[in-house]
Formats: C-alpha cells, sequence, structure tokens
C-alpha cells in the first residue's frame, strides 16, 4: 500500500499484534459474559480471559522488543512503546487480579468492565506508539471513552455517576481544546506527522508565531486535563471519589502514564524545536501543580481523595522533567513514572482489600489497622512512605533520579520547590499512617487475612517497591534505553 | 586497615538491618528469642566497632582520606551517570572511625533497657535496628547517594518510635521531629544536587567529590545549605526546637540512641558534607558558625537552668553541648575540630547515660518533676552514683569525657576569637550551675516519702550504666586513642590551622 504521495508504506500488522490481542480478547470477554448464562460460565472465568489476553499480549511486546519501524507511518514500534506497552499491561494483569472479588460485588457488568479495561490499555500504549497526530488523538479518545463508562460502573454509589457526569463533561472539553489545538499545529506546520511537523517547525515559523502559541496554549491544557495537573485538576477529586476503586487506580496509573508517555512523544519529538514557546507553560503548570496538590491533600479526610490529590502532587513532578526537556530528563522521568505506578498500585491494592474487608474509605477508618491486619498496614506503610520518596523504597531512589536530572538540565530552582512540596507530602502520608499504628481499632478488634490473590498481588508489588529501592539499576536501564528511543543520534 | 576490613565496614551496616529482617520472622510471642537475637545482634556490632577503631592505622600512609576502602558499583553509565556514577562504597577516616565506635558503644545498653518493654518489644526492635542501619551507615559509606539514602534511613523510624512507645506529648513531639527533621533534609538534598551537577563527574564518589575543583562562588553559596539541613539534625540553634520536645517524649533507649548518636550525624554531616566537601565556603561561614554555636551553648545553659522535667532539662542540655560542637567546627583549627568531635563521642557517652538513668526511674515513678524528688541517693544509691557521675562528666570535671572535649574546644576558640573563648568557659558555669542545683534538690537533703516505694534500678539497666561509665572514664582519663585518629583525619582538610 501506499501513502497518497505514493511513497510505499510499511503494512506489518504483526508490529500492532500486542493492541490486536487486547481488542479481540475484549471482544471475547463481552461475548463471554453475554452469553455466560447459555454457556454456563461463572464470573471467575472473566477475570482470567482478560488476565490471560493481557499476559499474551505483553508477551507479544516483549517478542517485539527489537523491533525499530513504524506501522504506515501511524506507529511506532521502538523501545519508547514497548517500555509502555510492558508497563500498561503489568498494571492492568495487577489491578485485576488484585481486585477481582471488588469487581465481582461491586461494581455493575463486570463484563463491560473487564473489556473497557482491555481498550483503554490498548489506547494507552497506542498514545505512547503514536507518531501522527491523527492516530495519537484517536487513542486519547479510545482511552477517555472507556474511562468514562468504566468510571460510571460503580454499583449502588450515587457518587460514581456524578463524577463520570462530571469526568465526560470536562474531559470533552479537554478534547476539544486538544483537537483545536493540534489544528493548528497542523496549521502551522501543514502536516500531522511527528517527523514532518519538527521540521516544519525547526524552520522559520516567526510569521505564524501566535498561532504556534496559541496551539500549544491548548494542547498544553488539552492535556493538563488528562493528566489533571493544576489549574485543571478540578475533575480529578470527584471522578477518583466516585469511581470504583480499580478505576481510580487505574485512571491514576495508566490513564496518567499515557499522557506523560505522549508529552514526552510531542515534547521531544515534534515540539521540541519550539521549546522556547512551551518551556515556560510547563514549567508554571509544574511549580503550582506541585505546590497546590500538596497543600490541598493536607485537608482531605477520604482516602481515595487523599491519593487523588497526591497523585495529582506527584503530576508536578513529572511535568517538572518535561521543562528541561533532554534525553536525560525524558530518562529520569521514565524512572520515576515506573516507580510511581508501583507504588501507587500497592496502595491501592491495599486500600481495595481493606474496603472489602470494612466497605470504609475515610483516613480514620484505619485506625488500629496494625492490629487486626498487621501485613495489610506494612504493605500501606510501605507504600506511603515510598511515595513520599523515603528510602530503602523505590520512591527515594526514582525521586531522587528524576530531580538530578533536572538539575543537571538547570532548573536547581524547580527542585528545590519539588523537594519542599515532597516534604509536605510526607506530613498527610503520615496521618494515614498515624491512625493504623497509633490508635485502637474502632469496631471488630479480631484479626483477618487477605484472600489469596491479595496477598499474592500486594507481597509481589510490595517486593518490587523494596527490591527496586535499594537495586533500581534494572529500572533505570530500561528507562534509559526507552529514553534514547526518543533522541536518535 | 586493609581492604579486607571493608568487608567489616560493610557488616556493620548489613547486622543491623539482617537482624531487623530475622526479628521480622520470628513471632512476637518469642520473648526469649527477640531478647537473644538483639544480644548477640548488638554485641557483635560493638566487637565490629571497636574492630575498625583500633585496626583504623593513624601513623602509616596518609595519601588516602579513607581506609578500608571497598567498593561495588551499583550503576553506571545511564542517564546522569557516568563512570563510577552510583557504588556501594564503604570507608572510614579517623572521624568516622570514633563516631562508629560511639554508636556500638551506645546500642548495647539501648539494647539492654529496652528488653523490659511490654507492648510491641519485636516491632520496637525492628525500626531500633533499622535506625542503628542508618547511623552506621552514615558513618562508614563513602559514597554520596546511599550517605544520604541512610541518613534518611536513620530518621525515618523515628516517627513510629516515638509515637508508639513515647510517653507525655508523644504525637506532638513526634510529629515536630519528624517534619524538621525532613525539612533539614530539602536543604541536604538541593546541595547534593547541585554538587554533583557543579562537579560534573557523573559520580557520588566521595573520594572525587571532595578533591574536584569548586568555584569559590559555588561552595559559599552551598555550604550554608549543608549546615543548615545537617544543623537540624546537629540540634544546631535555632533549628533545634524539636530536640527538647523529641528527648522529652522518645521512650528510652529511642532517647539515647537519638542524643547520643543521631544528633551526632547531624555534625557529622557537616564536617563531611560541608567542611570537607567545600572548604572554600566552611572558611568562609566558619564565623557564622561560631555565633551559632556560642549562642546554641548559653541559650540552652539558660533554658536548662529554667527546666524542671528532667529528660527536658537533658533536652536543653545537649542543644548547649551540640552548640560547644558547632563552635569547635567554627574554629577552623586543628585543635579546636579534634575537640568538636571529642565532644561528639563525650557528649553522646554521657547523654545516653543520663537518658537510660532517666528511663529507669521514670518507668516506676512515672514522674520527672525535679522539685517532686529529694533525698534520692538514699533511696537509690547505686543510681544516684551513677547520676552523679554522668552530671560531673557533663559539667567537665577533670578525669571525665567532657572535661578533655571542652577543654580544647576552649583552646581551639581562644585562639580564633578570645572572645568566644571567654563566653564558652562562662557557659560551663552555668551548666554547673543547673547541674549541681539538681543534684543539690534531687539527691540530697531530706528523703521524700512519696517516693520510699521505689527500687533501685534493674540489674541490665545497672549494666548499661556502668558501660558508659566505663567509656566515659576510659575516655577521660586517656583520651589518646581518639585524638591520634581524629587529628590526622583533620589535616587533610585544606586551609585548616594548626
Amino acid at each position: 500500500m501506499t501513502d497518497i504521495m505514493g511513497n510505499g508504506l510499511n503494512m506489518q500488522y504483526s508490529l500492532l499484534l500486542p493492541e490486536i490481542l487486547l481488542g479481540l480478547t475484549a471482544f471475547l470477554v463481552v461475548f463471554a459474559d453475554l452469553f455466560s448464562a447459555e454457556l454456563k460460565i461463572g464470573y471467575r472465568l472473566l477475570p482470567l480471559l482478560t488476565v490471560a489476553g493481557l499476559v499474551a499480549a505483553l508477551a507479544a511486546s516483549l517478542i517485539l522488543a527489537d523491533q525499530n519501524s513504524d506501522f504506515a507511518m501511524l506507529v511506532t514500534v521502538d523501545a519508547f512503546t514497548t517500555f509502555f506497552r510492558v508497563l500498561f499491561c503489568a498494571v492492568a494483569i495487577a489491578l485485576i487480579i488484585g481486585s477481582h472479588e471488588y469487581i465481582e460485588s461491586h461494581v455493575n457488568h463486570p463484563g463491560e468492565f473487564f473489556a473497557l479495561l482491555l481498550l483503554s490499555t490498548a489506547g494507552a500504549s497506542f498514545m505512547a506508539g503514536a507518531r501522527d497526530l491523527l492516530t495519537a488523538y484517536l487513542a486519547v479518545e479510545v482511552l477517555s471513552f472507556s474511562l468514562y463508562i468504566a468510571v460510571s460502573l460503580g454499583r449502588n454509589d450515587p457518587r460514581s455517576g456524578e463524577a463520570a457526569l462530571k469526568y465526560v463533561l470536562l474531559g470533552g472539553v479537554a478534547s476539544a481544546f486538544l483537537l483545536y489545538g493540534l489544528s493548528f499545529i497542523y496549521g502551522v506546520a501543514g502536516s500531522t506527522q511527528y517527523a514532518t511537523i519538527a521540521e516544519a517547525l525547526g524552520g522559520d515559523v516567526s510569521a505564524v508565531r501566535g498561532e504556534l502559541v496559541l496551539g500549544l496554549v491548548l494542547i498544553v491544557a488539552g492535556l493538563g486535563f488528562k493528566a489533571s495537573a493544576v489549574p485543571f485538576h478540578m475533575w480529578t477529586p470527584d471522578a477518583y471519589e466516585g469511581a470504583p476503586i480499580p478505576v481510580t487506580a487505574y485512571l491514576s496509573a495508566t490513564s496518567k502514564a499515557a499522557t506523560f508517555a505522549l508529552l514526552l512523544r510531542w515534547f521531544a519529538g515534534p515540539l521540541l524545536p519550539a521549546i522556547n514557546e512551551w518551556q515556560w507553560m510547563i514549567a508554571v503548570l509544574a511549580t503550582a501543580t506541585m505546590v497546590l496538590g500538596n497543600l490541598v491533600a493536607l485537608q482531605q479526610r477520604n482516602i481515595k481523595r487523599l491519593l487523588a490529590y497526591s497523585s495529582i502532587a506527584q503530576v508536578g513532578f513529572m511535568l517538572m522533567a518535561l521543562v528541561g526537556m533532554s534525553q536525560i530528563t525524558a530518562g529520569g522521568l521514565l524512572v520515576h513514572l515506573g516507580g510511581y505506578l508501583i507504588t501507587n498500585l500497592t496502595v491501592f491494592i491495599a486500600v481495595i482489600h481493606f474496603y472489602n474487608r470494612t466497605g470504609k474509605e475515610q483516613i480514620s477508618d484505619f485506625k488500629g489497622l496494625a492490629q487486626t491486619n498487621p501485613y495489610l498496614a506494612l504493605v500501606m506503610t510501605a507504600g506511603l512512605f515510598s511515595l513520599a520518596g523515603m528510602p530503602l523504597l523505590v520512591g527515594f531512589f526514582t525521586k531522587f533520579i528524576l530531580f538530578q536530572s533536572v538539575v543537571e538540565a538547570d532548573f536547581l530552582w524547580l527542585v528545590v520547590v519539588a523537594v519542599v512540596a515532597s516534604t509536605i507530602s510526607l506530613f498527610y502520608y503520615l496521618q494515614v499512617i498515624k491512625q493504623m499504628y497509633l490508635y485502637q481499632p474502632d469496631g471488630d478488634p479480631a484479626r483477618w487475612r487477605l484472600t489469596p490473590t491479595g496477598y499474592l498481588t500486594t507481597g509481589v508489588l510490595l517486593a518490587a517497591v523494596v527490591v527496586l529501592g535499594v537495586w533500581g539499576t534494572p529500572l533505570y536501564e530500561v528507562a534509559d534505553h526507552a529514553a534514547a528511543a526518543l533522541f536518535p543520534a | 586497615m586493609t581492604s579486607n576490613d571493608g568487608y567489616v565496614l560493610l557488616a556493620l551496616m548489613l547486622v543491623p538491618l539482617g537482624t531487623a529482617g530475622l526479628l521480622m520472622l520470628i513471632p512476637s510471642k518469642e520473648r526469649a528469642a527477640i531478647v537473644g537475637l538483639t544480644a548477640l545482634s548488638s554485641l557483635s556490632m560493638f566487637v565490629m566497632a571497636l574492630y575498625v577503631f583500633c585496626r583504623y592505622s593513624f601513623s602509616g600512609d596518609s595519601d588516602s582520606m579513607f581506609q578500608g576502602t571497598l567498593a561495588w558499583t551499583w550503576m553506571e553509565n545511564v542517564g546522569v551517570l557516568g563512570d563510577k556514577g552510583i557504588q556501594l562504597k564503604v570507608g572510614v577516616d579517623g572521624i568516622g572511625a570514633s563516631l562508629a565506635l560511639l554508636t556500638g558503644i551506645v546500642t548495647v545498653p539501648a539494647t539492654w533497657v529496652s528488653w523490659k518493654i511490654q507492648n510491641g518489644l519485636k516491632d520496637f526492635f525492628i525500626l531500633l535496628y533499622i535506625l542503628v542501619a542508618g547511623v552506621f551507615g552514615v558513618f562508614v559509606l563513602t559514597d554520596l547517594f546511599f550517605w544520604f539514602l541512610f541518613y534518611e534511613v536513620a530518621l525515618l523510624p523515628m516517627y513510629l518510635l516515638i509515637a508508639v512507645w513515647g510517653s507525655t506529648r508523644k504525637e506532638y513531639g513526634a510529629m515536630k521531629l519528624m517534619m524538621m527533621l525532613m525539612a533539614g533534609s530539602i536543604f541536604i538534598f538541593t546541595a547534593i544536587f547541585a554538587l554533583f551537577t557543579h562537579v560534573g563527574a557523573g559520580t557520588f564518589d566521595m573520594e572525587v567529590l571532595i578533591d574536584a575543583q569548586k568555584t569559590e562562588g559555588f561552595q559559599k553559596t552551598f555550604f550554608p545549605l549543608v549546615a543548615i539541613g545537617c544543623g537540624v539534625l546537629g540540634a544546631m540553634f535555632p533549628l533545634h526546637s524539636w530536640s527538647p520536645d523529641g528527648h522529652a517524649s522518645a521512650p528510652t533507649a529511642v532517647s539515647m540512641l537519638h542524643a547520643g548518636v543521631l544528633m551526632k550525624v547531624g555534625a557529622f554531616g557537616v564536617l563531611r558534607l560541608g567542611f570537607q566537601m567545600m572548604p572554600d565556603g566552611g572558611a568562609y561561614w566558619a564565623p557564622a558558625l561560631i555565633v551559632v554555636g556560642i549562642v546554641a551553648a548559653m541559650y540552652g545553659a539558660i533554658s536548662a537552668l529554667k527546666q524542671t522535667d528532667m529528660k527536658l532539662m537533658m533536652g536543653f542540655s545537649s542543644v548547649s553541648h551540640m552548640g560547644y560542637v558547632f563552635i569547635g567546627l567554627g574554629t577552623f583549627n586543628s585543635i579546636g575540630w579534634t575537640g568538636a568531635v571529642l565532644q561528639m563521642t563525650a557528649h553522646g557517652l554521657m547523654t545516653a547515660l543520663f537518658f537510660l538513668l532517666i528511663g529507669g526511674m521514670y518507668d516506676q515513678s512515672h514522674n520527672r518533676e525535679i522539685p517532686n524528688f529529694s533525698g534520692m541517693a538514699k533511696q537509690m544509691p547505686i543510681w544516684s552514683v551513677f547520676f552523679i557521675l554522668a552530671s560531673l562528666a557533663s559539667l567537665g570535671l577533670p578525669g571525665m569525657s567532657g572535661f578533655i572535649a571542652e577543654v580544647h574546644i576552649f583552646i581551639g576558640a581562644f585562639r580564633a576569637y578570645p572572645v568566644v573563648g571567654g563566653l564558652a568557659v562562662l557557659t560551663a558555669a552555668i551548666t554547673a550551675t543547673y547541674l549541681l542545683r539538681m543534684l543539690a534538690q534531687a539527691f540530697f537533703g531530706e528523703m521524700n516519702e512519696r517516693w520510699t516505694g521505689l527500687h533501685e534500678i534493674t540489674v541490665m539497666e545497672r549494666a548499661g550504666a556502668t558501660v558508659l561509665a566505663a567509656a566515659i572514664l576510659t575516655l577521660g582519663l586517656w583520651p589518646t586513642p581518639w585524638i591520634d585518629r581524629i587529628t590526622p583525619s583533620i589535616i587533610h582538610i585544606p586551609g585548616v590551622t594548626l
């Protein structure tokens, strides 16, 4: 096949195997759910099928890891794409194994839920791989639409519907901003291909500087919504609080990471020549996000809202890496993203199991957890301390590397803000830890145990948090390799 | 020391960490196993610390700053990191060896007196040994990344140790301490990032960072950050306010380790990260340090005069004594610095003894108000003897550890700024006032009938007190081994006068 200019296109479908597998599994899951009565299959098959599909997609991503080519000028398959494909599949696997009991009892239509999770994972990995603005935009929408619906699937919880409505309205506005911004970029550069845009913006654009800046502002605002950067974060706490907890975890993990994959692709690629136009915007956004996210988190009483604001604060740290865009800061960002995803999942899965047992989600409900379930209290503590960047845990290592790389890019002042913000964050994480260890349990003081899959997922994640905290070398090497793909020599 | 001794240095960190790990596997009910394991572990730490101290060769070839150097590459040539990047690298100079020995000595009695804890003995020791591992790590690591990692490891368990096992205003004291110390880390973080980038060698290896050329402007800008950051942990005035509250609410063993060892980590950080890495900045800011030091010494002593709670008095007394350390560092001459490091050791030993004794008494009486006591020497003679000994060491009686340290500092201060020397001596007089007044009030005179039920301190506490008292007397009567190790290490620092 050729493009409109008559150039040959690489139509090697096997490059898209992971996403194809995810899509097929999604249909299979919906089908199985639809005919569950006729086929006599219980709920248990659905998560199994989903995990099988994700494992297959993960394996396919690893098989394609050595590839360095593109599909029809639309999707790049390189180390960067592979990094995110693997990450997203792993996140979804851990999440489903860790929360299938919750989904069974607290989520409407589990079949659709799993299918949406699979589709959004496919969308997320297309966001990392796209090399054309339209492909990227479609990927963003696949991810977003799946999540709009997923947020609304909470059973018997009116907050779920409210959250979904807020999310879909504001998300729709953000998408409109984004698309409008992209049209300006197309207007300035005359192409939707990343490579062509980079060439065009590298030339003389002084005649259309106004349009360029307007486009950039719209893009930053649109993606700021998706990543929940301050001041575009308003939907986040409500959506996080109302959504079923696994969806909240997914929002704070994959959805966020995918946005950063896209930001990295754009700001290290087609938009890099215009760095002087967007650098200050991101710097302002990063500072506001770090400061406000952490300060507002101080006042939260609900664990989901607390984690929502904490994740907003984390976005601030990550945005910081975009400001002084280079291979080094990109590597630092990817390391931190990896560490953040692992840590955040650890905390969320612990919260999910706490909720399964108690049905409560206020911070004060964690009173005495150290007595009723010391293991879960340990997992929570390790996770929260890691989010705060405490040593021997992965959060310390990744923050250290991220901050050092931003200092290398000569943005010491931003890092000072970040370190201060990070110290503030310790205060609210300690509030949760305090509840668990200092007080007697309010209700039933009997010890309780997690389910086997609960032990499995939290155990593996806790081990990852500790091992990578002490020996983060593999993570950094993989991340650096992925970052190198963004900056071909 | 040969590089084989590096394995001992490594073991100093790994033994407490490993003990903490093993403790997690022991069921909480097995108190005997917990006691046995911690006894063995603390004793082996002490032996290893003593071995390091003895093996440190102070006369031999001195082409390298650190002895017993041993390094494992952690990660290199990736991202911001160049050759050597981050290494797990151990090595000590005379200062590190002295302070590691101090940690080894204090850990043993701190372990002994903690065995009487009833609730959560296992969890207490897990956290305590993580703290000890952090402290040892700071003294023996020579890679800045891991140095800072262990620095934070030493702070991390503090919150739960105080908030769960502490007394009086424990939640407030724990949170205040934690947030202030972490705020101090902000400054250290910043300085480390800036130093790494400024040197531009892509490595956190301290030897490289120390030898590298740094501009004078850089050193003058970033030295204060290190001094403030580490100064918070060293209870440097006016950043000390966490310390009296924290000590007052901490459980006995934590007060011992915290006042005895952890505060020294702060002063050690000023030395290692500040003066060794940025000597020009240090020379520039030394007068400021001396002013801060003398203000702290006087302010701490005067505040201690007003205190009635024994632990609070000791908390302020610690601020005062740490003030001497900063005076010593600010003199920028070798005798003052030797005095500063000696003072760290001396103060560590005697404060640990104080807190051990106060804890032993408080566990029975649940009262620490000095005016409530009198004639205790009749009721608890052994306890009183140790207490009087600690007080005499604290006020600098010749023959005790405090004297030898303070003499060095005073001589150094008189050489640098005679006025400061005079004020420092005056402070020593105030110190004598509050200590002797407390002794007169609480230990002599009419026996207070209220306390006739009090028993002598336990056997383990007596044993622990004996260890510390022996160390105080050894350092007081025969300080040569310490001075021989400390002074040559200081001469390495450029610009230091004799």
